[in-house]
């Protein structure tokens, strides 16, 4: 098969060039010096002083933060639950299953109109906060089941067994033996939330209230106006950055405990 | 035997419940009112819908001054979930098989661009096929280049849409192609198959579940998306889901919109049966 895998690698690098140019573009367009997003004229740093002034922009951010971190953690917390009792087979898995998949494959335009009417008709939620939570949580639980089911229906019972053979109490084996294994997986499904969340145009386009507009429809609003500002250039590229930084530090010490183990290890 | 099975239930149910009554209140409830607004009559006021139950909306919906739209739409859904599956298989392949140490790295690294605003990176797409953009100018050094660049045009939609959904394709492919014994190629290649062969005997029957949950995760949500085909295709791009959203957002035909929803809606569970069991474990 080793025969010409390099025609595979040219390929993947072109996908790789395909999903990067957008960013590393943006990048390079958060230091023009005009507003212009097509041409480069020279270089400054004023739309990220002027992102740090612009209290608007600011006030939207920490309320999308506020709702992303909400809806991660309720989504994280009660998703991990429903991937630990979707583990074993039982009557009734599949239906569960179909379930978890609607919001998955639901466009989101068909949800935001239907959880419109429900909040404003039906159950008489006014707009807003509350009812942006609702719905983040709601269209990203099914990401966190997915992602950390993938990871328990993978794990070995049997480290379980063995520890409660060795006396662990129920709890204690949880804490020491099942979560370390799937806590990977669990921050997986956290940071999937929140990007979604942080993230969501369509849907709480339709949900939000007068005084709480999240940063995305925000921008959204005004970019139809008048293009995008390149404050939210500016701010897309840090988070990028962000993120990438956050890898790199997780990749590293990720690398130096599994050396250190291997160490401990040999050392036994 | 009963009893652990019973008891087993229970478990699983109660770990289950937090997720379903959340589901069940802010999902399902609100697609159950939107079935029930698509029978309703039309109200110009702050009512919107209301009563007496009729089927005009659908009759509307299905009119063929919509064909166009819904035509469109289709294309638009399925040449992204196409092009999805060409540029999403030897990515997850590769990090699969030739990734070794560095696959979880790579597939973050698929995964950092969508933590930039998902508007910032349209725009990005917008500057890139300008007249003047960057893709215009390369490919005019190679007598490509088009007028006007490529903006407004089909493909500036596509390949937007491909560029929003490929992380969904690429998750499911990977988790399957990660499952897949490679050693079964070689078998394949011993046996006298060619490539050609052995990737359509081989490759995508062993695959295949991946495929189908990568495809399913972005033809229905690629079909309802209207944000990009308005930023990159113009005013005349119309789709499915900007006329869901155009009676929505100006409160102009509640029923009208709820019915096209529905009729998503359909859509989505044709394609959730057409998945039967194969796709589940993905899923």
């Amino acid at each position: 098969m080793n025969r010409r895998p390099w025609v595979l690698g040219l390929v993947v690098a072109l996908v790789f060039l395909f999903l990067y140019a957008p960013i590393v573009w943006l990048a390079l367009a958060s230091f023009n010096s005009s507003r212009s997003l097509s041409k480069i004229s020279g270089l400054s740093t004023q739309w990220y002083a002027e992102l740090f002034d612009d209290t608007r922009v600011l006030a939207s951010l920490q309320l999308t933060l506020q709702l992303a971190l909400a809806s991660a953690l309720i989504s994280t917390v009660i998703g991990t639950l429903a991937a630990f009792g979707l583990r074993r087979a039982f009557p009734g898995r599949g239906l569960w299953t179909v379930l978890l998949s609607l919001p998955l494959v639901v466009p989101e335009v068909v949800m935001g109109v239907a959880m419109l009417g429900f909040f404003v008709k039906l159950a008489g939620i006014p707009l807003g906060f509350g009812a942006l939570l609702f719905a983040h949580v709601a269209f990203s639980l099914s990401f966190v089941v997915v992602v950390v089911r993938s990871r328990v229906s993978g794990m070995d019972v049997r480290m379980e067994e063995a520890a409660a053979d060795l006396g662990a109490s129920p709890f204690v084996a949880f804490r020491t033996v099942t979560l370390p294994l799937v806590a990977p997986a669990v921050v997986a499904g956290a940071a999937f939330a929140f990007l979604l969340s942080f993230d969501d145009v369509v849907i709480s386009s339709y949900l939000t209230g007068v005084g709480s507009t999240t940063l995305p429809v925000f921008v959204y609003a005004q970019a139809s106006k008048r293009g995008i500002s390149p404050e939210i250039v500016a701010l897309s590229t840090l988070m990028v950055a962000a993120t990438a930084l956050l890898l790199i530090i997780g990749v590293v010490i990720a690398s130096w405990r599994a050396r250190k183990a291997g160490a401990t290890a040999q050392l036994v | 035997m009963i009893c652990v099975v019973s008891r087993r239930w229970l478990k699983a149910n109660a770990l289950l419940t937090p997720t379903g009554l959340w589901l069940g209140i802010f999902l399902i409830a609100p697609l159950v009112v939107v079935v029930q607004f698509s029978f309703a009559t039309r109200d110009t006021g702050v009512a919107r819908a209301v009563l007496p139950w009729t089927t005009q909306a659908y009759l509307t919906a299905l009119d063929p001054a919509f064909l166009p739209i819904f035509g469109r739409t289709l294309v638009y859904a399925v040449a992204t979930t196409a092009a999805c599956l060409l540029l999403g298989f030897p990515l997850a392949w590769f990090i699969a098989r030739y990734g070794g140490r560095y696959r979880t790295l790579l597939l973050a690294a698929v995964l950092i661009p969508f933590w930039s605003s998902y508007l910032a990176r349209i725009y990005a797409w917008k500057a890139l096929l300008d007249g003047e953009g960057l893709v215009n100018t390369v490919l005019g050094w190679v007598g490509l280049d088009r007028d006007g660049g490529f903006l407004l045009t089909h493909g500036a939609v596509i390949l937007g849409l491909t560029y929003g959904f490929l992380p969904f394709m690429v998750l499911p492919l990977y988790v399957a192609c990660e499952r897949f014994d490679f050693r079964l190629v070689e078998a394949s290649y011993d046996l006298g198959h060619g490539r050609v062969s052995t990737f359509f005997r081989v490759v995508l029957p062993g695959v295949f579940t991946g495929v189908l949950a990568g495809s399913l995760l972005v033809l229905v949500p690629a079909a309802g998306d209207f944000v990009t085909p308005k930023l990159l295709g113009g005013v005349d791009q119309s789709t499915f889901g900007s006329v869901i959203d155009d009676q929505f957002r100006g409160g102009n035909n509640w029923p009208l919109g709820s019915a096209m929803a529905v009729l998503l809606l359909v859509l989505v569970v044709l394609v959730l049966l057409l998945r039967g069991r194969r796709g589940e474990d993905v899923l």
